[in-house]
């Protein structure tokens, strides 16, 4: 036995392990918590596998920004339930999940159990050595000028998937948004809102963000020649705007601010842009001019790290709502909006 | 293995389907980054280009009786991605076109920001999802990559559900949530179909693939089958038919009227969509007989059921949402019809046919008559609801006199549904019906006519009421006396819709070339193919 093959072993108990936890832990918080965990040594086991470019992705957005939302999930309903039972007159207790009735819990554990039989035979046949694009990638990819394969993939060959993913992500926060109450429109997300200064939370708001904005625009412009880009920067980026907000260091905008929506919008609008321009100086719609493929493909990457960046944090911030009595102090922006609407 | 990397455009055609694609995503990222009153307007000028482009498509794909293509960036398949329109492809387009105009029409004064609000929650969602969705709808009607079609089919979950909870109560919270649920289980199927078809094949396009599977045919491996297996699954959690449709009542009828409109009639076809391409573009149907026949009954457990629901509902949009369960069951009915036998052939209208070519004919006919007559019903019904401040049948007495274009749209888009002469719905369900007689299939006639007559019983009750005089105290009696008439876009732009879905059975049955448009060879069996 090499000692690689012992490593590999102790990753998948490991990764098994997690996910038994996930499903059969009831607390919601050991769930989440596990959840976290498995994406990190999923994204272990993805280095492993050589691929690190979703490695990174599945750390920073499959454990960290999935999991965060997760968390914020939880201690939303913990709050509800506990105010439920302080109106109902009882003892509050932790949220658990509902249990689904025996029948549903067997069907899903036999459907589950069947699809995971089927691939883990269906795997085991697919042909070896695996078909793939690769070679055909290799040859191309000197045309394009970037020197990381997974990029030239995502913004060259494929751009259109990319173009379109980076969109989701704007229609997902406006599904997000549209969960707002009516007269809250336009106003400013709460759920991060300080009520009480944190010291701690201050000083990593105050120390964190310059090495975390350095690390995220070095994941942003490593990505063309090594793994990285502009999701795994967006997110770092993300991360610490949303540091700053909940350490009350900054206000989060009001969702009705047109800076906001336009940083939101901007990498996708930039992307179409460019494809546009393939029309006149390249192959075609989201082709580049040869000389200028790099520097485009760059401007675009920055542009979607920002964007993605603030629709990311601006998901994690959820909808707006309207400043409660408890709230230390107003804030003037909504309606500064409602004025510069009536001129 | 040897491709062209690189390809030059050749046609111009091929930018329209570009168009097609991007013109509406930017105008949903344009109508979201200026917000206010401004949204509708780009929605309006979005919905004139992407009708002139859906137009301009259909008269370049008639007149050179050829496919449209095109390669994003000039990269060819298998290193880049492709659109195609083909005939079928080109019926989605204009009819989506048409039925996301009429119901921007329809929902010109709704969603309007209260007085002194620059900007509106429920008019932001409601205008920028629905260009998302009609983009997401041709980005998957275009689609030829596996993975392509993956995030087309996100766009279109992200921008369907927020409008089913748009009037932000609870119960359609709830609603909301459990369509959420079901779509996203249908995304991990399908995803993870296309993953285990790249291990298998490293291939995503539709075409490279279709013609590898032909060449080892018989011998596919294992992974394709429980790759199709799992991506069907997956589609027909979205597409909604039994035992998979619990989502779609409460969600379709606690929207409002023109998201009701946009869901019933398009966005559970684009999944279904994705299914016909799978069935007959990627395998022909004869290679998953069995299947085929699990689906063909699923289908006609959906006619059955769908009826019988609908004929028990005592509120009016939920007795349209399920006629909406038991229409899509009609279009299971396809796998069977088009898989069995191609080699029988009859004649109806003059014009000689093989059974497959009339059963898909009939099916795809059947998508666009219940697109056009189902938006139709759901814009009719929001009207009413809107006047009487209910939707319950029972009380709908005084409609037919209150609001008689409203009820005749209603009447005509009926008509089509229970496939009355002369509809386009009639035409659907008499090429399906002669199909299932001339393949042998009888069982699937019977319910194709059991289902005519429940859809008949439903909605007979529904005109009937309607048409009584309203008791004087009434609501609408009130109604009448207190507003004057109402604009007539509305109204016109429903009659439209419900028009259409008649004319369409008039036009000369001449379906079948447009659906063979870029489609050589599709009916023959996995055997016959040189």
């Amino acid at each position: 036995m090499t000692p690689t093959l012992f490593a590999d072993l102790g990753l998948l108990i490991i990764l098994l392990g997690l996910a038994l936890l996930i499903t059969a832990a009831r607390p919601a918080f050991i769930a989440v918590a596990a959840y976290m965990a498995y994406g990190l040594v999923m994204a272990l086991a993805w280095v492993r596998l050589a691929a690190v470019d979703v490695a990174l992705t599945e750390a920073a957005i499959g454990s960290g920004l999935t999991g965060l939302l997760l968390l914020g999930a939880v201690a939303w309903s913990q709050r509800h339930t506990q105010f439920q039972a302080r109106r109902l007159g009882l003892r509050p207790g932790i949220p658990r999940r509902a249990g689904a009735g025996r029948g549903l819990t067997l069907l899903v554990a036999l459907a589950c159990g069947g699809v995971s039989a089927g691939l883990a035979w269906v795997v085991l046949t697919l042909p070896e050595p695996a078909p793939s694009q690769v070679p055909l990638v290799q040859a191309a990819l000197p045309i394009t000028g970037l020197g990381n394969p997974v990029t030239g993939v995502l913004l060259v060959f494929r751009a259109i998937d990319t173009l379109l993913e980076s969109v989701v992500l704007v229609f997902a926060l406006v599904g997000v948004w549209s969960l707002a109450s009516d007269p809250a429109w336009g106003g400013r997300p709460r759920s991060l809102h300080v009520v009480q200064h944190s010291g701690a939370l201050v000083l990593l708001g105050q120390l964190l963000p310059p090495v975390g904005i350095l690390m995220g625009l070095y994941l942003f412009w490593v990505g063309a020649d090594a793994p990285g880009g502009a999701f795994q920067g967006g997110t770092m980026l993300a991360a610490m705007w949303l540091l700053v907000l909940s350490a009350g260091l900054a206000e989060v905008p009001a969702v009705a601010s047109r800076r906001l929506r336009l940083l939101i919008t901007g990498g996708p609008l930039l992307f179409l842009a460019v494809g546009f321009s393939g029309w006149a100086f390249a192959a075609g719609f989201l082709g580049y001019p040869p000389a200028w493929s790099k520097p485009l493909i760059l401007a675009i990457e920055a542009a979607l790290t920002l964007s993605i960046a603030a629709a990311l944090a601006m998901l994690v911030a959820g909808p707006p709502e309207r400043p409660t009595a408890a709230d230390p102090q107003p804030d003037p922006q909504p309606e500064r909006n409602q004025q510069r609407g009536h001129r | 293995m040897s491709f062209p990397i690189l390809i030059i455009e050749t046609l111009a055609g091929g930018r329209l389907l570009v168009l097609a694609l991007v013109l509406p995503l930017l105008g949903a990222l344009l109508a979201f980054s200026t917000g206010g009153r401004a949204a509708r307007r780009i929605a309006l000028v979005t919905a004139l280009a992407g009708l002139v482009v859906a137009a301009a498509i259909a008269l370049q794909l008639t007149s050179s009786a050829a496919a449209l293509d095109y390669a994003f960036g000039g990269w060819a398949p298998p290193l880049g991605v492709s659109l195609r329109a083909d005939g079928p492809a080109v019926m989605m387009l204009v009819t989506t076109a048409l039925v996301i105009a009429a119901t921007m029409v329809y929902a010109g004064v709704d969603f309007q920001p209260a007085a002194g609000q620059r900007e509106g929650r429920s008019g932001l969602v409601f205008w920028t999802l629905l260009l998302a969705l009609w983009a997401a709808l041709n980005a998957i009607f275009l689609g030829q990559d596996l993975f392509n079609l993956f995030v087309a089919l996100e766009i279109l979950t992200f921008s369907a559900v927020p409008l089913v909870c748009l009037n932000g109560r609870a119960e359609t919270i709830g609603a909301a949530l459990r369509y959420l649920l079901f779509a996203l289980l249908g995304s991990v199927l399908y995803l993870l179909g296309a993953g285990l078809i790249y291990g298998a094949y490293g291939l995503l396009d539709l075409g490279l693939l279709a013609a590898r599977i032909q060449a080892d045919a018989g011998a596919a491996p294992p992974a394709l089958w429980l790759a199709l297996g799992l991506m069907t699954a997956g589609l027909m959690a979205k597409t909604a038919i039994v035992p998979l449709h619990l989502w779609l009542p409460p969600a379709h009828s606690g929207a409002p009227a023109a998201a009701s409109a946009v869901l019933s009639a398009l966005v559970v076809k684009g999944a279904f969509f994705v299914l016909l391409r799978l069935w007959f573009d990627l395998v022909p149907v004869p290679a998953g007989w069995l299947l085929a026949q699990m689906q063909g009954a699923l289908g006609a457990a959906a006619i059955l059921l769908g009826g019988v629901m609908a004929l028990r509902q005592t509120r009016l949009k939920l007795m349209v949402a399920y006629s909406t369960v038991a229409q899509i069951g009609y279009l299971f009915l396809i796998f069977p019809l088009a898989g069995a036998d191609a080699a029988v052939a009859f004649i109806t209208v003059g014009v000689a046919l093989d059974a497959g070519t009339a059963a898909l004919t009939g099916g795809l006919l059947q998508i666009v008559s219940h697109a056009l007559a189902k938006a139709a019903m759901f814009l009719a019904a929001g009207r009413i609801a809107a006047r009487l401040g209910h939707d319950r049948i029972d009380d709908l007495g005084g409609v037919g006199r209150a609001m008689p274009l409203t009820l005749l749209a209603f009447g005509l888009a009926g008509l089509s549904l229970m496939g009355l002469p002369p509809s386009g719905g009639f035409a659907a369900k008499w090429l399906l019906l002669r199909a299932a007689v001339e393949t042998g299939q009888w069982w699937w006639s019977l319910a194709i006519l059991l289902g005519g007559l429940l859809t008949a019983g439903y909605l007979f009750r529904v005109l009937a009421t309607a048409l009584r005089e309203a008791p004087d105290d009434s609501a609408i009696a009130d109604a009448r006396a207190g507003t004057g008439p109402a604009a007539p876009g509305p109204a016109l732009a429903i009659l439209l819709l419900a028009g259409l879905s008649v004319l369409l059975g008039l036009v000369p049955l001449g379906y079948w070339e447009l659906i063979q448009i870029g489609r050589p060879g599709l009916y023959q069996p996995l055997g016959m193919v040189p």
